[in-house]
């Protein structure tokens, strides 16, 4: 015993620090990335609370007693209607997801389970979406807008985000879908579960971390978006906040504290939503495997 | 209530035929056993008669009743599966009563279900937990138990021992053949473990290449199999099988013997070669003699015994116990 202890710690040493080696090296790449991923939000939310002459005098350096000022949020909050184009990006938001979750779930849910004759055919073509940017039909969307009466509405831009985030959502949950096995439906069908109900129940509870990161990638997007908004419902009652925000930059002259601060506020909704997602997706991880 | 009945069951899937006309007759109450090697058909035929497969034609009876176009939970059935399927998301309990409730039964009765059946199979500490904080022996317990609450005509059960371990799977069995005495419901069994077939069953039907080789008690299948692959299927280790010509038997071309009818003697025997391997079991001793022209003869001996590799012996058959095959591989009885 006495003797063969040194000899396992002499072995185990350098594979400890070559593990520890590792860690760091790891910690390290991870660091950076979130470095260089966080550096512009940071920028953006500490100028927003900076005077106008601050900001540019040394754009790095948190606000101080001295630089501290709340004009941006008076002003964002003064002029304009923020909360009304606050609750358009919600609504929106909100709106477009569950559509993109729901129907995208249901289409998956097909595919992956029933087979019938031009099932793969018909996977490509709910695909295809995923290659061909949407923003290419711009001018035949508008005109079927136009047509329909629909420009300068909210549901304008929800059907526009549906159709947009609907292939990807259905391409991730299919394969997600296939992964369930087949006892467990057939245990519902035997229990006497309906289709819909195997579909809401069993399904879709077991698919939620792959909802919730379908749910987050195609949150963002839609979020952010400035294309779609500009074009197809400029008009003040319908506007966004990412369109809204555009108001504070002239083409002379710019409103940097009102933008900055318009751009950290927008921050926050998104911020919430995928907290919540996050979540989700954690719980769905953690909840336990089939078998 | 809970006989039932297979006339002629056809199924294809695309070009590929898996069964090939299959009738069968349970009566009720009696535990049967589907037995053959993968491949053979036997979950496909579990499924069809569950409702989870369409047969290509055929007649299923349930009760007396034309089960083919009704949905598996109108069959009055329970099926326990190799993968267990226990719901992930709910506990214990709510596995168990999700078909009762289903089926919008009083409360009262299906907590009375749900108490029976886990009292039965010792899960009342369990009831609130969720399959993932429960062992693989649980689980299957669970499995079990949501079968049971539903008080089937039939019950189903798929492969239900494969996923677990040695020990587990002999202590389960003993509680599925309690069960059956206890419930004295109808039992169907898929599986392609013939000590599992051997041990539970009342009858036993040994499929292969989507046919129904032989149908019989565990003995009778032991005693008189209707052909080779019943006798090679049936009985562990396998039964030794030798060209008749190397026995000079111009009536049969195979011999069959099981390795526990042969003695093994110093003196002349019916084939003679060398030791090549033994294993030593403690209750029983295997030698395998390799006999040249007559193969690698397999005898399996009572109780301890020690002979040297390399040694020369000869095998004694009991000639009782020796089954000759024509060259389909039919039995020749006689």
């Amino acid at each position: 015993m006495t003797t063969s202890q040194p000899t396992s710690q002499s072995i185990s040493n350098p594979m400890l620090s070559s593990n520890t080696a590792r860690a760091i090296a790891a910690h390290a790449i991870l660091i950076t990335y979130t470095i260089i991923a966080l550096f512009p939000v940071v920028v953006i939310v500490i100028n927003s609370f900076k005077s106008r002459n601050a900001i540019f005098r040394s754009p790095l350096s948190p606000p101080n007693s001295e630089t501290f000022s709340l004009i941006g949020y008076e002003t964002v909050i003064k002029q304009g209607d923020f909360l009304l184009y606050f609750q358009n990006s919600l609504t929106v938001t909100i709106i477009s997801l569950t559509m993109v979750l729901f129907f995208g779930a249901m289409a998956a849910f097909a595919l992956a389970e029933y087979r019938f004759k031009l099932n793969l055919l018909t996977g490509l073509y709910l695909a295809l979406g995923i290659m061909i940017p949407i923003r290419l039909g711009t001018v035949a969307i508008l005109q079927m807008m136009v047509a329909s009466g629909l420009v300068n509405t909210l549901t304008a831009l929800i059907l526009v985000y549906t159709a947009q985030g609907l292939p990807l959502a259905i391409f991730i949950l299919s394969e997600f879908m296939q992964g369930i096995s087949d006892d467990l439906k057939n245990a519902g069908r035997i229990d006497g579960l309906s289709e819909y109900r195997i579909f809401l129940r069993l399904v879709l509870p077991l698919v939620r971390p792959a909802m919730a990161t379908v749910a987050v990638f195609t949150m963002i997007p839609i979020w952010n978006d400035l294309w779609f908004p500009l074009i197809l419902a400029p008009a003040e009652e319908v506007k966004t906040v990412t369109l809204g925000a555009q108001v504070f930059i002239g083409q002379f002259v710019t409103n940097w504290n009102a933008v900055l601060a318009s751009l950290s506020l927008a921050i926050v909704p998104v911020l919430i939503l995928y907290l919540i997602f996050s979540k989700q997706l954690i719980k769905g991880i953690t909840s336990g495997a089939v078998k | 209530m809970g006989s039932l009945s297979l006339k002629n069951i056809h199924k294809s899937f695309g070009d590929v035929e898996v069964l090939k006309g299959i009738d069968l007759e349970v009566e009720d109450g009696e535990f049967v056993i589907f037995v053959g090697p993968s491949g053979c058909g036997k979950s496909t035929l579990l499924r069809i008669i569950a409702g989870l497969e369409n047969e290509s034609s055929g007649i299923i009876e349930i009760d007396g009743e034309v089960m083919n176009a009704q949905p598996p939970t109108k069959r009055g059935i329970s099926m326990v599966f190799q993968t267990y399927a226990l719901y992930p998301h709910l506990t214990v309990r709510d596995n168990m009563s999700l078909g009762l409730k289903q089926t919008k039964r009083p409360a009262e009765e299906i907590k009375s279900q749900v108490a029976l059946a886990s009292s039965m199979l010792a899960l009342d500490e369990y009831l609130d937990r969720r399959p993932a904080e429960l062992s693989g022996g649980q689980r299957q317990r669970v499995a079990i138990g949501r079968a049971i609450v539903r008080k089937p005509e039939l019950f189903l059960f798929d492969e239900p021992l494969s996923n677990l371990d040695a020990a587990l799977r002999v202590n389960t069995r003993l509680e599925i053949a309690r069960l059956h005495r206890q419930l004295s419901a109808t039992m169907i069994y898929v599986t392609h473990d013939q000590v599992e077939a051997m041990t539970l069953a009342d009858r036993i039907v040994v499929l292969h290449d989507g046919m129904v080789e032989q149908i019989g008690t565990p003995m009778e299948l032991y005693n008189s199999p209707a052909n080779k692959f019943v006798a090679g299927f049936i009985g562990s280790p396998q039964m030794n099988f030798i060209p008749a010509q190397v026995l000079s038997d111009d009536k049969a071309t195979t011999i069959g013997i099981r390795p526990e009818h042969i003695i093994l003697t110093q003196e002349d025997g019916d084939v003679s070669g060398t030791v090549s391997h033994i294993e030593r079991l403690g209750g029983d001793t295997n030698v395998y003699l390799d006999c040249g022209e007559a193969g690698l003869i397999s005898t399996r001996l009572f109780g301890e015994h020690d002979y040297e590799v390399d040694s020369k012996l000869s095998a004694k058959f009991d000639p009782d116990r020796v089954y000759r095959f024509d060259q389909n591989g039919d039995t020749i009885t006689a």
